[in-house]
């Protein structure tokens, strides 16, 4: 008895290995290998000459991360990256969380028809709908002044006016993805035991105080993930200044990752651009980090 | 007595909200229809003065819309079957194997999420073009079929599958792969569904790695060719909209007909 189960168990072992066995192999050589060479990569100047030979490529150590410093682009696409997450990421969370309660609401009707309605921008490809709502931006004949004309607003030029930009990029951004946290918000919201509103009714608790003492607590972990997933998106956006602005008028919206591409991809300055890629994995790290330890504090 | 204003109240703001959420889709098909230059009018046409279909009929007959259609379908379709098939695998295994070392190459699997894909780009690209890869569909396909949150979800429904069904089947004399065939799969066919509705709109919607690895025309998958057809023909709002239709199409009307999976699967994997 002992001897057989032995053998399962070494079987159990090789067959586990073999079932991991291509995936963690494809991750190894396709992303976690790449990782590590893209640091080896930021401390060389490895540019066009080095893609026909890769021995042209030098060690210039920490060149290109002083370069970057001083680099007063780099700095910009900084803060429109943050500027887009830290806005775009709580805001899409608001109204993640408003649509969550509306479809959840005891009242409601058609749960299931609403929640696939305010799902389906998610699953649109970013590239055709942010072509879209270009148009729908035009200063001129763009749906969005035209609505806002009609309650008295004069036509704003939403992707020409260096302020208004990443604004509007960020409300696209917002409409494209609340799905997404919205039905997750949904499943934590409806994993709510229902006796802790009935004690907090019979406690004489209104629909507000049931919010904050009730839902709120309990949606916490819900909330970190889902903000924690959405953060980590926005920072690395990209397609919505690609395909909307170019990172124009005036770098407004040019953001890391864009800037990562145009160095890397437009200018075959990969050492360069391998810097700037870790940086950006530097500031989701902390940001991922101070995330999670800002909710632990007040949960 | 407050009970009927709230209702209105909710309703009405449920209803505001599900027109801003499809309005911009509604507007893109409409605008599609027009003839040329409608969509440029102001005030703008929110219907189509009159309808017509010459802004699809140009994207397929001059504009080569057919060949990205069909090396979107290719490409979408190949990582989704691939990708289901390793990931199932591994993510059935973290699950309910117990190998040596498998909660460690777990634990360090899932940091592996907090790491920007853009990182692991360049030498992507380079080691791709060292292999031949550029410019190939393989180039898009090979490093989009293993995916760490693929795994995961699938791991999270697998831990729900009794050991006493995989012991049994042992005992009969079953291979762990024939176990794997015909125990696993079947008690993981819904999140198996999820996966891959998931795979395909991931892999159908991706702009910045095809956009790198397809720089010839003739392998651009939709989205690359209408972020370029938008710099040529950025005045042609009726013909952009028209390949945004086309684009958009095929994945939002996989999720209608399976949305029913796709939904639930997203909701289960997320409260484990």
């Amino acid at each position: 008895m002992s001897e057989s189960s032995g053998i399962l168990e070494r079987r159990e072992n090789r067959a586990g290995w073999w079932f991991v066995g291509p995936a963690l192999l494809l991750i190894l050589v396709f992303f976690a290998l790449p990782v590590l060479a893209a640091l080896l990569l930021s401390f060389t100047d490895f540019d066009l000459y080095s893609i026909r030979d890769f021995a042209n490529a030098r060690f210039v150590g920490l060149r290109n991360y002083q370069a970057l410093l001083h680099n007063p682009v780099f700095w910009l696409a900084i803060r429109n990256t943050f500027y887009f997450a830290l806005v775009g990421g709580p805001l899409t969370l608001i109204v993640s969380l408003g649509a969550a309660l509306l479809v959840n609401a005891p009242l409601t009707r058609a749960r299931g028809l609403f929640r696939t309605i305010y799902f389906t921008p998610f699953v649109t490809t970013l590239v055709a709908v942010a072509i879209v709502w270009r148009y729908l931006y035009h200063p001129q004949y763009g749906l969005l002044n035209a609505a806002l004309g009609a309650v008295g607003i004069s036509p704003i030029d939403w992707l020409g006016n260096p302020h208004w930009a990443m604004p509007a990029i960020i409300l696209l951004a917002t409409w494209k993805n609340f799905g997404y946290n919205m039905l997750i918000l949904i499943a934590g919201l409806q994993s709510i035991p229902e006796e802790l509103y009935e004690a907090a009714r019979l406690d004489g608790a209104g629909a507000v105080r049931r919010f904050r003492h009730v839902t709120l607590p309990m949606l916490g972990p819900t909330l970190l993930f889902v903000g924690v997933i959405t953060m980590i998106g926005y920072f690395q956006v990209f397609t919505e200044p690609y395909v909307m602005t170019g990172g124009g008028p005036l770098k407004s919206t040019e953001t890391v990752v864009l800037l990562m591409y145009e160095e890397g991809f437009r200018w075959w300055r990969m050492g360069v651009a391998a810097a700037y890629a870790f940086a950006l994995f530097v500031v989701i790290l902390v940001g991922t980090l101070i995330q999670t330890r800002l909710q632990k504090v007040r949960i | 007595m407050r009970r009927p204003l709230t209702t209105v109240l909710l309703y009405g703001t449920l209803i505001l909200g599900a027109v801003l959420a499809v309005f911009p889709m509604v507007w893109m098909v409409s605008a599609s229809v027009m003839p040329t230059g409608a969509a440029n009018s102001a005030p703008p046409h929110l219907l189509p003065p009159s309808i017509t279909f010459e802004h699809y009929r140009t994207l397929f007959a001059r504009l080569n819309l057919g060949r990205y259609l069909l090396n979107s379908t290719v490409i979408a379709t190949t990582v989704t079957v691939l990708s289901l098939l390793v990931n199932s695998l591994a993510g059935y295994a973290f699950a309910k194997l117990r190998f040596r070392g498998r909660d460690r190459a777990f634990r360090i699997l899932l940091t592996g999420l907090v790491v920007p894909v853009q990182v692991a780009m360049l030498p992507l690209f380079l080691m791709l073009k060292e292999l031949g890869f550029i410019n190939t569909y393989w180039g898009v396909i090979v490093p989009g079929m293993a995916s760490i949150f693929g795994i995961f979800l699938v791991r999270q429904y697998a831990l729900s599958i009794p050991d006493d069904l995989l012991d049994a089947a042992r005992i009969d004399g079953a291979s762990e792969f024939r176990i794997y065939r015909s125990v696993v799969v079947p008690s993981i066919m819904p999140i198996l569904a999820t996966l891959s509705i998931w795979t395909f709109l991931n892999t159908w919607n991706d702009f910045m790695w095809p956009l790198i690895v397809l720089s010839d025309e003739s392998r651009w998958t939709l989205p690359v060719a209408i972020a370029n057809l938008v710099g040529e023909h950025v005045q042609d709002t009726e013909l952009m909209m028209a390949g945004s239709v086309i684009t958009v199409l095929p994945v939002l009307g996989v999720f209608l007909v399976l949305q029913k999976y796709y939904v639930e699967g997203i909701m289960a994997g997320s409260v484990k």
